[in-house]
């Protein structure tokens, strides 16, 4: 049985996305299972019929990496791909994202940090985001969340 | 990850970002308000609750009514929920990933050190 730590996601100004985790295993075997493809097809978007087309990693600065994942009972693919900007094994390092259909396009900036702790991992990602045109996306969506429950789950993650 | 916000989320992220406009947020949800209304329950001048409620407007959470005396508020859920929803699979898609993860580390040490 692993052992599983509470996820933390946080809004953070107007245009960085936080999100903290811990692992039960030192840092390099968490950084490599960030960066090698062998160890990504085996987790990163795996679920609820998510499975893996294209993971391709170039993991050197300049480098791109390419994600594709195909969900067959509805028939939607998702994909993303970027270009690593720094490299710091197994500190962390700094990707672009580039995100594509059926969601909109643009570019945004990932820093993942690896900080090893009494042979545990806390990983941290930061994500910010590139200003948007105000309207595009909200078209795109059609919610149906209750207004309460946005609430409650605002509250929580904005600090 | 991986989607990107809009504007429009930016906007609606950093308008509640404060907790005096989301008690604003709390309040109107319960039907709408005069600024005299809103300004009651908090230790604040209506011009400060003025400036609060201008940029809940401007972010589109809120609408002004058109009455020039009253101006009375009300809520525009949708950009509130569109947020909601964007964050919601934004989570779902990292504690389903790292629930993964944490198995395959499990796997990755017991192959590094077998018992």
């Amino acid at each position: 049985m692993s052992v599983s730590y509470a996820l933390t996601l946080i809004a953070k100004g107007d245009d960085e996305i936080v999100v903290t985790r811990t692992f039960n295993a030192p840092r390099q075997m968490v950084f490599d299972a960030h960066t090698k493809p062998e160890l990504l097809r085996r987790w990163f978007g795996v679920r609820n019929g998510w499975t893996f087309v294209i993971c391709d990693v170039d993991l050197r600065v300049g480098g791109s990496y390419c994600y594709r994942w195909r969900h067959e009972a509805k028939g939607m693919d998702l994909q993303f791909r970027g270009v690593y900007r720094e490299i710091a094994a197994p500190d962390g390092f700094v990707c672009t994202e580039i995100f594509e259909e059926p969601f909109h396009a643009g570019e945004a900036v990932n820093t993942y940090s690896f900080v090893e702790e009494n042979g545990e991992t806390t990983l941290t990602i930061s994500t910010r985001y590139p200003s948007r045109e105000v309207r595009d996306m909200a078209a795109k969506s059609g919610m149906e969340t209750g207004l309460n429950e946005s609430y409650l789950l605002l509250d929580g993650l904005l600090v | 990850m991986v989607m990107h916000t809009p504007s429009q989320l930016d906007a609606t992220f950093a308008a509640i970002a404060d907790p005096t406009r989301r008690a604003i947020l709390a309040r109107l949800a319960e039907g709408e308000a005069s600024v005299n209304e809103l300004a009651a329950p908090f230790a604040m001048s209506q011009p400060a609750i003025s400036k609060h409620l201008k940029v809940l407007e401007l972010a589109g959470l809120i609408s002004r009514g058109r009455d020039a005396q009253k101006r009375p508020c009300r809520l525009e859920a949708q950009p509130l929920a569109d947020a909601s929803k964007w964050l919601d699979a934004y989570r779902e898609f990292w504690e389903a990933s790292f629930q993964n993860l944490d198995v395959l580390l499990d796997e990755m040490k017991k192959g590094r050190n077998p018992k």
